[in-house]
């Protein structure tokens, strides 16, 4: 029940936040912060005590629901949902901390909603009934929609509908498909079910199976986001507070690729192969296009966000290409763009409340005002142009690396945004803190410090020692192992020994 | 192998911190910045390089004794791909011992310089952190024992090249040269990483050792080899300002000229030969590759000196030149005279670090005038720098006796009877040695010699800091050659069946010409552009000058082929045509939800008409589609409508 608590900490913690801000006026965020630090320590605590979640998939709870539908209340983890909490709750305490000074009213309510959608993003990583799933998905974009419509920039109420809408037209694809992998279920032994494990031994007709997976990669690639669904990320990023961005392209993006690895890829392995082209397309486009399009932009926020379409357009090409080094390059990618991006984004903020704008046109030669901010935004702009010595660079060189051997075309293409990300970064670099100055800024705030040293931190160490977050990822690619176990089984024997294989598991 | 179980852990130990001491130092100079006097942040960061140089030369003392022996040390593992670990692993062998004493060496009397000549600047502790920074990246490039951590010094001296560059930033100038140079040499580097992911691909391997063991057993593909050897080249003309991407490196003079010496001369611009060098197992598999690497030598050599000539910017007229020095290693590499190419990446750290550092000195006494139509007769008015300078052109031009002779001579020596090269190339090489002495006397007569022509008074140069490292240098530069380098066992002698050495015997005039080659261009330079008295001293402004003065057209070139379309597509489409396909859907869903209100208006007339029109449809389609069948669903569908 530990991963419960933690959501319930996480929740209460909100509503705490929301009263206390009430009761007194900064209460709410120290409420949040410590909420967050607490949650932390549960699943810090909970990991030590329980070291197999880094072998296996570790089944928590499973607490009857709604029984009617066989619907459970079930949580489970393992090694890909906890570095993907862990990135959750560390990018909530900089959220908490970048919020600090720059949300003024209506306080306690923002950090309700704040810590609601961090709950709700933490749930959607603990889920293992697709039903429980589709809750906490619902669960985490209200609050998020929240955020944008009431505490955004001026653009605020056409980027949270927009927001809203995308999220929700794919999300409703992605229900369609759960009720029907339900339903399948139902023909099959006679009971409906919503279990992650029991959906993932069923045995699905070809055409079926390319449907539903393609309904669920439709939710989970505008999540991604990627080609050509990714409109709603600059407006949703540029006119979110700055904890908003930093949550939406520091974590949200990321349940997208968790919902690739988790979803698409484990339930419809040998649809997810067929698909596997399209796929690498979609994410060769998406890291070109994503990093043309920033190159573009004028606005500070607008071009780190469809820079986020171009980094996570190297996890798509990962993920399809069912290589081992590819998938564990995907993952580091994952945990890096989560820093880098919500680094970037947090400078964004704090520039913001320096200059009241974006617009990098009124920025420039702020190096030697602000010579501290300089040196953190060129380490993070360094970090998203893939420097070696910082985790992105291993990533990205994982990921190409490992798909070169089945997708060398889409990899030389992919590797051209190497260089699309040096002319961006560089550009956004250049554009605000080189040339002539043009602004007088004071240089970061203690709190600013802290912020940018604990991301930045993590970049390098993780980028010098990754083998601490791949040595919990197992050596044998599972999701490879398993299209080509289910491949070979179907191919060698009869199907319906197929399906009892799966009742006796 | 026995000299590897020789190296002792004390060897290790130098070797595993031998980079680092800059790093230290660089984080102490970025922490404290402004709060460091000048002399503590020179005592750091010359302290710390100096740490660096200290342990290569004692390595070069206790372990490199017999010619093939190496020093390994493991300090990390970094990641893995599949079953192959990446490490952070250096290995000391008598190429990378060479490079790393240059980097250290060189780098040791530059930063001496660069202390003096930065002093007065304000954000002096920046620029010697980043000078340091430089020097540890380039250390871990020139000691990694395998691709990826070549590949992380390769692209942190990038990442330092374009800080160094852009240090006075104000100047929107220097901005986009050192943007310029980060991204042609990104360019390249695109090109290497793909490399590294055909050469992964191919061997399973990105360990240097594993991967000339494998091109030696003959397990590399000769075609894959080709693609590997090319996209390796790729990367190294990047770096190394070779065509096609050289265009970056005169407008990289923007720097402060310890910068340029340092980055832009000694060290950095030579890593894709290093580069060439460190794979040479590989290389040696796909002659093709060598020939292309030849004519990118010779190309770049011939076409760098003719620029060199129309400058006016004594430091452009450098780079130009190294640029076209560069050029004859490459030839070296490509021709298979591998040892001869490295002996003359060593001199020409050596001369061309003095040349950049006493035309630093003179910019320096001048109040930053780089202009050689401004300045003339500072023989007289500078004595000891200008007696300096010509020890660096003469080492430049291969002057017999000096260390540029030595290594000059010994590519030249190898061209004509190589099989990947050969006479045609010797030429070429010659042709580029009598360039090279027309422009450097060119630059000598009219910098040195005749009437000052400047208006501002010249500073006589006293500081020992700075005079100190030019003096070391120049010795350096007038006996560097006698530094025998014997790379033999690193080189050996590439497999017969592909023998790159032809019948071709060489001639026995073919000496006594390259000997003399640059005193022929002396003459000529003599004859064009000594200052005589009461002529005035200009340089020529004809459209070929001017043409050549822009590097040959690359840069219009590149700024049309590529620059121009890349903005014009960004911007065109900078509100995102996807988007506008989206906002497209919306209004569509808004009008029909007009067209469809406005069709609700409550009026019985509208409704009575529109049904008429509408069954009249109706039967039209029944009447006209000819079988039953869909007639049948239309009925059906019209019904439930």
């Amino acid at each position: 029940m530990i991963l419960t608590q933690m959501v319930l900490v996480l929740f209460v913690g909100g509503i705490l936040a929301w009263a206390g801000e009430n009761h007194r006026p900064n209460m709410g965020r120290w409420i949040s912060l410590m909420a967050i630090i607490f949650a932390f320590a549960l699943l810090l605590d909970f990991a030590h005590s329980n070291n197999e979640l880094f072998h296996q998939y570790l089944t928590i709870a499973n607490i009857p629901w709604i029984t009617t539908f066989n619907i459970h209340y079930a949580t489970g983890i393992d090694s890909l949902s906890f570095i993907l909490i862990a990135l959750t709750l560390l990018l909530g305490v900089i959220c908490v901390l970048v919020s600090w000074q720059e949300i003024t009213d209506n306080t306690g309510f923002y950090y309700f909603n704040l810590m609601a959608s961090i709950a709700g993003i933490v749930g959607v990583f603990i889920a293992t009934d697709l039903f429980l799933f589709f809750f906490f998905w619902e669960a985490m974009l209200l609050p998020m929609t929240a955020l944008i419509a009431i505490w955004g920039h001026e653009n605020r109420h056409y980027a949270a509908i927009k927001f809203f809408i995308f999220t929700q037209v794919s999300s409703l694809l992605m229900l369609i498909a759960i009720i029907s992998l339900a339903l399948i279920h139902h023909q099959q032994t006679g009971s409906y079910s919503f279990d992650y494990f029991a959906l993932k031994q069923m045995l699905l007709s070809a055409d079926v199976e390319f449907y539903l997976m393609l309904a669920f990669f439709i939710a989970f690639a505008v999540k991604l986001p990627s080609f050509p669904v990714h409109t709603w990320l600059p407006d949703a990023h540029t006119q979110a507070p700055t904890a908003g961005s930093v949550l939406l392209a520091g974590v949200l993006l990321k349940t997208g690729a968790y919902g690739l690895i988790r979803f698409v890829l484990e339930l419809f392995p040998k649809a997810s192969a067929e698909f596997a082209n399209v796929a690498v397309l979609l994410g060769v486009i998406s890291i070109l296009y994503g990093a043309k399009m920033a190159f573009a932009q004028t606005d500070f926020k607008r071009l780190v966000a469809y820079s986020s379409i171009s980094h996570m357009g190297f996890v798509m090409l990962a993920l399809f290409s069912f290589q081992q080094i590819a998938y564990h390059g995907a993952l580091l990618t994952i945990v890096a763009h989560g820093l880098s991006s919500a680094a970037l984004f947090s400078m964004a903020g704090m520039l913001y409340s320096r200059l009241h704008s974006r617009d990098l046109s009124q920025m420039g030669g702020m190096f030697s005002s602000a010579p501290r901010m300089g040196g953190m935004l060129l380490a993070f702009v360094a970090a998203a142009f893939g420097l070696p010595g910082l985790l992105n660079f291993v990533g990205e060189f994982m990921i190409l690396t490992g798909s070169f051997k089945v997708y060398p075309t889409s990899v030389i293409f992919a590797a051209i945004g190497l260089v699309g990300s040096a002319i961006y970064g560089m550009y956004l670099f250049q554009q605000s803190f080189q040339g002539p100055s043009k602004q007088v800024i004071v240089d970061l705030s203690k709190r600013e410090i802290i912020i940018c040293l604990s991301l930045l931190a993590l970049l390098i160490s993780l980028g010098l020692f990754p083998e601490t977050l791949l040595m919990h990822f197992p050596e044998q690619y599972r999701v490879a192992a398993n299209a080509t176990a289910t491949a070979t089984a179907s191919a060698l024997v009869p199907a319906d020994s197929v399906i009892n294989l799966g009742a006796n598991l | 192998m026995q000299a590897t179980i020789e190296a002792t852990m004390n060897q290790m130990q130098v070797l595993a911190y031998l980079p680092f001491y800059p790093l230290l130092s660089f984080i102490l100079l970025v922490l404290f910045a402004k709060r460091l006097s000048w002399l503590t942040a020179s005592i750091l960061s010359v302290g710390a390089v100096l740490l660096s140089a200290l342990s290569s030369a004692y390595l070069l003392q206790v372990a490199m004794l017999t010619p093939n022996s190496v020093v390994d040390v493991h300090l990390w593992q970094w990641f893995k791909l599949g079953d192959m670990a990446v490490n952070f692993a250096f290995r000391l062998d008598s190429l990378s011992m060479v490079m790393s004493l240059v980097v250290s060496g060189v780098g040791l009397l530059i930063h001496a310089y660069a202390a003096a000549y930065m002093k007065d600047d304000e954000n002096f502790s920046r620029f010697m952190a980043y000078m340091n920074l430089f020097i540890v990246a380039m250390l871990l490039l020139v000691l990694a024992d395998n691709l990826v951590l070549l590949y992380l010094g390769w692209e942190g001296v990038g990442l330092c090249s374009f800080l160094l560059i852009g240090f006075w930033y104000q100047d929107n100038d220097n901005a986009m040269a050192a943007k310029k140079a980060f991204i042609v040499t990104r360019v390249g580097d695109t090109f290497l990483a793909i490399g590294l992911f055909l050469l992964f691909r191919e061997t399973g391997s990105l360990a240097i050792n594993d991967i000339t063991a494998l091109a030696g057993s003959g397990e590399i593909a000769n075609e894959m080899a080709f693609w590997i050897c090319l996209l390796l080249v790729g990367g190294a003309v990047g770096k190394s300002a070779q065509l096609p991407l050289q265009t970056w490196l005169p407008d990289a003079m923007a720097g402060p000229t310890p910068v340029s010496a340092l980055i832009h001369a000694a060290t950095m611009v030579t890593a894709g030969v290093y580069l060439i060098a460190r794979m040479q197992g590989v290389f040696v598999l796909t002659p093709e590759v060598m020939t292309i690497v030849s004519w990118i030598g010779a190309l770049t050599l011939l076409l760098a000196g003719i620029a060199a000539l129309a400058q006016s910017d004594i430091k452009r007229v450098l780079a130009y030149s190294t640029m076209s020095q560069i050029g004859y290693m490459m030839l070296a590499l490509g021709a298979g005279a591998f040892s001869a190419g490295v002996m003359h990446l060593m001199t020409h750290a050596f001369f061309k670090a003095l040349l950049f550092l006493t035309a630093g000195s003179i910019i320096l006494a001048l109040h930053h005038q780089q202009n050689i139509f401004k300045m003339g007769g500072l023989f007289k008015k500078l004595p000891l720098v200008s007696i300096l300078f010509f020890i660096g052109i003469a080492a430049l031009i291969a002057f017999p006796g000096t260390s540029g002779f030595v290594s000059k001579e010994a590519i030249l020596a190898e061209l004509y009877s190589s099989n990947t090269a050969g006479p045609v190339f010797w030429w070429l090489a010659i042709i580029g040695a009598l360039i090279t002495s027309i422009y450097s006397f060119r630059l000598l007569f009219i910098t040195f010699f005749g009437d000052y022509r400047g208006d501002v008074k010249v500073h006589p140069v006293t500081d020992k800091l700075q005079l100190l490292p030019l003096v070391i240098l120049a010795l350096l530069a007038l006996a560097g050659g006698l530094i025998g380098l014997n790379l033999t066992a690193l080189f050996p002698a590439p497999p017969t069946e592909l023998n790159l050495v032809t019948g071709h015997s060489d001639p026995a005039w073919l000496h006594n010409v390259a000997i003399a080659t640059p005193f022929v261009g002396i003459v000529i330079a003599y004859l064009l552009y000594f200052p005589k008295t009461g002529q005035a001293v200009v340089g020529s402004d004809s459209s070929l000058t001017k043409f050549a003065h822009g590097g040959l057209g690359f840069d219009r070139l590149y700024e049309w082929l590529l620059v121009k379309p890349f903005v014009f597509i960004a911007k065109v489409n900078r509100r995102d045509v996807i988007e506008q396909l989206v906002t497209g859907i919306s209004w569509n869903v808004q009008a029909w939800h007009e067209v469809l209100r406005a069709s609700q208006n409550g009026q019985l007339r509208w409704y009575g008409a529109v049904i008429g029109v509408g069954v009249v449809m109706l039967l039209a389609i029944l009447i006209f589609s000819g079988t039953s069948e869909p007639s049948l669903q239309v009925m059906n569908g019209g019904a439930q409508g």
